[in-house]
């Protein structure tokens, strides 16, 4: 018999419907990956006696033809979601006892649907790094790797890597500036962070409130597709979530996108960018062009703010949503003579070097006298990026750009530990989307010289995932990329 | 007129004061989550994962919040404004568990408004209210249960607030009581907070300066933190303006600074200077849309809002015919006016006036009774005065029927019937009882004949004392006037 971890979820939920194979023989075969890929670190929990359990459930509900939108699929989870009664962490040493009481909203719709966990996912701690190095679980190592350990990217490294490793049909991501699409690029995996307020971001360790956005990653666009549809919806529990209706994405995959206008913007194509991904870039043009899309040269001016901007307003809201890890209430507790000194201990010890480092940040743009020369100028400037945003979307349907500036990157690169900001510089294409609220999907289009999978973005109007999802689709049928 | 000018020898200086009043607001939820409000619960049991600050929660906007708070508004007169912005003001305390208080900073709900005081000299005066913004009220920390270790219980943690800041206009300690006094009474009225100072449901900075009388300036201030009576926001004043004045006329110079007032001793202390206050980082609260109200919103709650007290007290004047000082004292509480409505229906206002502030208030004084708990209901109050006015009883048994309804609630007719103190008024009947005290008493009726006119009191008394009280003093004197000539 194949092997069942290479189906899609769209295959085996049909396998299983036409009882083919059965959830528990889907989800024992994870496991058995699971625990075969131990080495590359993705997991920092594993619960094999849940997955089997939703996995005995999932027969069951086959068997009496009352299945559910994703019964018996076996998933992965980023360890920012809370999960109720299964250790939650944000991979950081200042949580690492914390056990939730309750359930985030995207991982109870995924329960809602069916879905088993087979484990947490290790991650950048609290979501704060590209490469996965900032985990206090360790690095994570990309299962593309060969002579050379490389990084999968961050911060949802170990959803990507255990995706690209068939350690699970697909995970949960959040993306706050481009932590689901470019480890998605690096591991050769389809992710989507979907419009600001289409999931619900109740139950996740915030990192930066007004950016934070969960998101399926997945072995193809169709999967995203499905999975987006369990995940998203209104929720009264978020403020900030949408009450739009959500519709069935999985309808306009396989549309013709023969007249659709494809964006380019030039000032994604600076000198020296990197030949491969340049190369990769313009073969994904010829594509879309090939089948009659019309590709329009845009503009997106502010761009070269966008970092900047970010690297100021997200760190501001986390320096304030971190607050709450003071070691009084839950997780880790170093004691002191006062209670100043009980916070400045547990927070010393508790958090990592970038953590830190953008707690810090963030403190100083908020403080008095720097408010208005960093946070009032910097949200002007965001809002600067959103109208470049809806002005090119006056031109096009949807943008297309690379992912990430490179492929992956050694675990370790001396460039990067030595220097923050060339870590910084891998957002460089994916942060705007964030700023802006948009929705944007990542998908492999090809490999490097070396054999590493490169990623192609695309950006949408807000709330219009279906045009994102049906380009996507045509250009995954276009690139044929071969997964692991 | 304020007259509080604080004169010493080398000279006369002036009171500069605002307060900061924080209301609890009436809701039975908190403003971001749906646990209880509920005051003197075990500790720790109205606490949701929200009011913890645990990992992944967010805020969810209570709208009964916002209802109560724009009441509020429209009860201050104020401006109320469509749009205002929730923010996070950033401290960490073991009282704050998400690390920052969600309030509002520079976007209040509520803008500029006023209230009116009355003051004791017969004068009234606006004072000027800044602004009111809603916020969570934090949690309370308990230091005397262990010499090692505090504790904090969370119940009151997310509890809504509404915060009121008055300009500086206060001249006299005599005005913050009035403005304490009538913001307690309208929020009452309104149903939006409680009220209860001592329980901590309402509680008062106050900030103060002095400066020579006649000049302009605003000198640096102190803010006394957290007075929890009407009387001790007026002694902390009047203390604390007259410990600047002794300051400055020794040649000192006050700093910023922040004090704390002793009720055993009426003193304020000094707790910190602001120079070395928190920079609380505001910025707007991202897991709250900015909140946006609609007029008919608004107007749903100013067409149903009650009667305030300004308001019903000048109909107590004009309808009823009550003097301003009787229809203030009935009309600083909600509940003590609705009594003497009901009690005043279709009868003499003003004598019912007058049986509450006196005989009445003096009874659930005594009893230490609060109004909703009295033995006596306005009904049988009134039934009391009606006996009175149809003559069935004169003032004197009035008083003795009252004395056993405050014991024993009884009707007021059953009590009458039962002890026989049907007042008589029966000409015949009291004749007979004059005639027998006039023959029995024959030294004192040549007494009185004689010129001793001061002893019809005390043929008044006999005959009273025979009746056992039931005789109608009126026709009493009229007899004995007559038969003794």
């Amino acid at each position: 018999m194949t092997d069942l971890t290479d189906l899609t979820i769209a295959e085996a939920l049909s396998a299983m419907k036409s009882k083919k194979i059965s959830a528990e023989e889907l989800t024992k075969a994870y496991i058995k990956k699971t625990e075969e890929g131990r080495k590359y670190n993705a997991y920092v929990l594993e619960t094999p006696e849940v997955a089997l359990q939703a996995a005995k459930v999932a027969d069951e509900n086959y068997a009496k033809g009352t299945e559910r939108a994703l019964e018996g699929i076996p998933m992965g989870i980023k360890d920012l979601f809370c999960t109720k009664g299964i250790r939650t962490t944000a991979c950081s040493h200042i949580i690492d006892n914390f056990v939730p009481q309750y359930e985030s909203t995207v991982t109870q719709n995924l329960l809602n649907a069916g879905v088993g966990f087979l484990g947490k996912l290790n991650m950048d701690e609290f979501a704060m790094g590209g490469s996965n190095e900032t985990s206090y679980f360790g690095p994570v190592i990309n299962p593309w790797s060969k002579d050379v350990d490389l990084v999968p990217g961050g911060s949802s490294g170990g959803s990507a890597a255990a995706v690209a490793a068939k350690m699970c049909a697909a995970a949960t991501g959040t993306d706050t500036g481009g932590s689901i699409r470019q480890p998605a690029a690096f591991c050769g995996i389809t992710g989507i962070k979907p419009t600001y307020g289409r999931c619900s971001r109740y139950g996740i360790m915030a990192f930066a409130s007004s950016l934070d956005q969960a998101g399926p990653m997945a072995k193809d666009v169709k999967d995203c597709a499905l999975l987006l549809n369990v995940m998203a919806g209104h929720d009264e529990k978020d403020s900030t979530s949408s009450r739009k209706d959500v519709p069935d994405f999985t309808k306009v995959l396989g549309q013709d996108v023969k007249g659709l206008k494809i964006g380019i913007p030039q000032e994604y194509r600076p000198q020296g960018l990197n030949k491969e991904i340049e190369q990769a870039w313009d073969k994904a043009i010829a594509m879309l062009k090939e089948r009659g899309a019309e590709i329009v040269d845009i503009s997106l001016p502010h761009t070269k703010y966008a970092l900047p901007v970010y690297y100021i307003i997200a760190p501001a809201e986390a320096s304030s949503n971190l607050a709450r890890y003071d070691g009084v209430r839950f997780g880790e507790r170093v004691d002191g003579a006062h209670l100043d000194d009980l916070y400045i201990n547990t927070r010393t010890q508790g958090f990592g070097k970038e953590v830190k480092r953008r707690i810090m940040v963030g403190t100083y743009v908020l403080s008095a006298g720097y408010y208005d020369a960093y946070y009032v100028k910097a949200q002007k400037v965001r809002r600067l990026i959103q109208n470049d945003f809806k002005n090119a979307f006056e031109k096009c349907d949807v943008i297309l750009t690379p992912t990430s500036p490179t492929e992956a990157f050694p675990i370790g690169d001396k460039t990067m530990v030595e220097n923050p900001i060339n870590m910084y510089l891998n957002d460089v294409f994916t942060v705007s989307v964030n700023l802006a609220g948009l929705p944007a999907l990542s998908l492999p289009i090809g490999l490097s010289a070396k054999g590493l999978p490169l990623g192609m973005q695309l950006i949408g109007k807000a709330f219009d995932e279906e045009t994102v999802f049906k380009t996507a689709y045509a250009l995954e049928q276009d690139a044929a990329f071969k997964r692991i | 007129m304020a007259d509080f000018i604080i004169e010493t020898p080398k000279g006369k200086w002036e009171l500069v004061c605002g307060l900061e009043i924080h209301c609890q607001i009436v809701s039975k939820s908190k403003i971001f989550s749906g646990a209880s409000t509920e005051f003197g619960d075990d500790a720790n049991v109205n606490v949701s994962f929200i009011d913890a600050g645990m990992p992944g929660m967010l805020p969810v906007l209570n709208k009964e919040c916002v209802r109560q708070a724009v009441k509020t508004g429209l009860g201050l007169n104020a401006v109320i404004n469509k749009y205002s912005v929730f923010s996070r003001k950033n401290y960490f305390y073991a009282d704050s568990p998400q690390g920052y208080q969600i309030t509002q900073f520079e976007y209040p709900i509520v803008g500029e408004g006023k209230i009116t005081v009355d003051l004791s000299d017969g004068t009234s005066k606006d004072i000027r209210i800044e602004r009111m913004h809603i916020e969570q009220d934090a949690a309370k920390s308990i230091h005397d249960i262990n010499p090692k270790k505090s504790y904090v219980d969370f119940n009151r943690c997310g509890v809504g607030l509404m915060e009121i800041v008055t300009k500086p206009d206060f001249r006299s300690p005599e005005e913050v009581g009035a403005f304490l006094k009538k913001l307690r009474s309208i929020v009452r009225y309104l149903g939006t907070c409680d009220g209860n100072m001592d329980e901590g449901s309402m509680r008062c900075d106050a900030s103060i300066s002095v400066r020579p009388l006649g000049s302009n300036e605003l000198r640096e201030r102190a803010e006394v933190k957290n007075v929890n009576s009407v009387k001790f926001a007026m002694q902390a004043v009047e203390y604390e303006a007259k410990r600047q004045v002794e300051l400055y006329e020794n040649g000192e110079t006050l700093k910023q600074q922040t004090c704390r007032f002793n009720p055993a001793t009426g003193e304020t202390k000094f707790l910190r200077f602001k120079e070395f206050s928190d920079d609380y980082r505001y910025f707007p609260e991202p897991d709250l849309p900015p909140l946006v109200l609609d007029d008919a919103f608004i107007e749903e709650i100013r067409n149903n809002l009650v009667e305030l007290p300004d308001a019903k007290k000048a109909r107590f004047v004009k309808e009823l015919g009550l003097t301003p000082y009787d229809a203030s004292v009935l009309c600083e509480n909600k509940e003590t006016a609705d009594f003497f409505e009901e009690a005043a229906k279709g009868r003499d206002a003003k004598k019912v006036a007058n049986w509450i502030m006196g005989d009445f208030f003096a009874m659930l004084n005594a009893k230490k009774l609060p109004l909703e708990k009295s033995p006596i209901s306005a009904e049988k109050l009134g039934r009391l005065v009606d006996l009175i006015s149809k003559n069935v009883i004169n003032g004197k048994t009035a008083k003795d029927v009252f004395a056993i309804m405050a014991e024993t609630s009884q009707e007021p007719e059953a009590i009458v019937e039962e002890k026989g103190w049907k007042q008589v008024t029966d000409t015949s009947a009291i004749e007979a009882i004059v005639d027998e005290v006039l023959q029995s008493n024959p030294d004192n009726v040549a007494a009185y004949k004689g010129g001793k006119n001061n002893l019809l009191g005390w043929f008044v008394g006999q005959v009273m004392k025979q009746s056992k009280g039931t005789a109608n003093p009126a026709i009493v004197n009229q007899l004995l006037k007559q038969k003794l000539g």
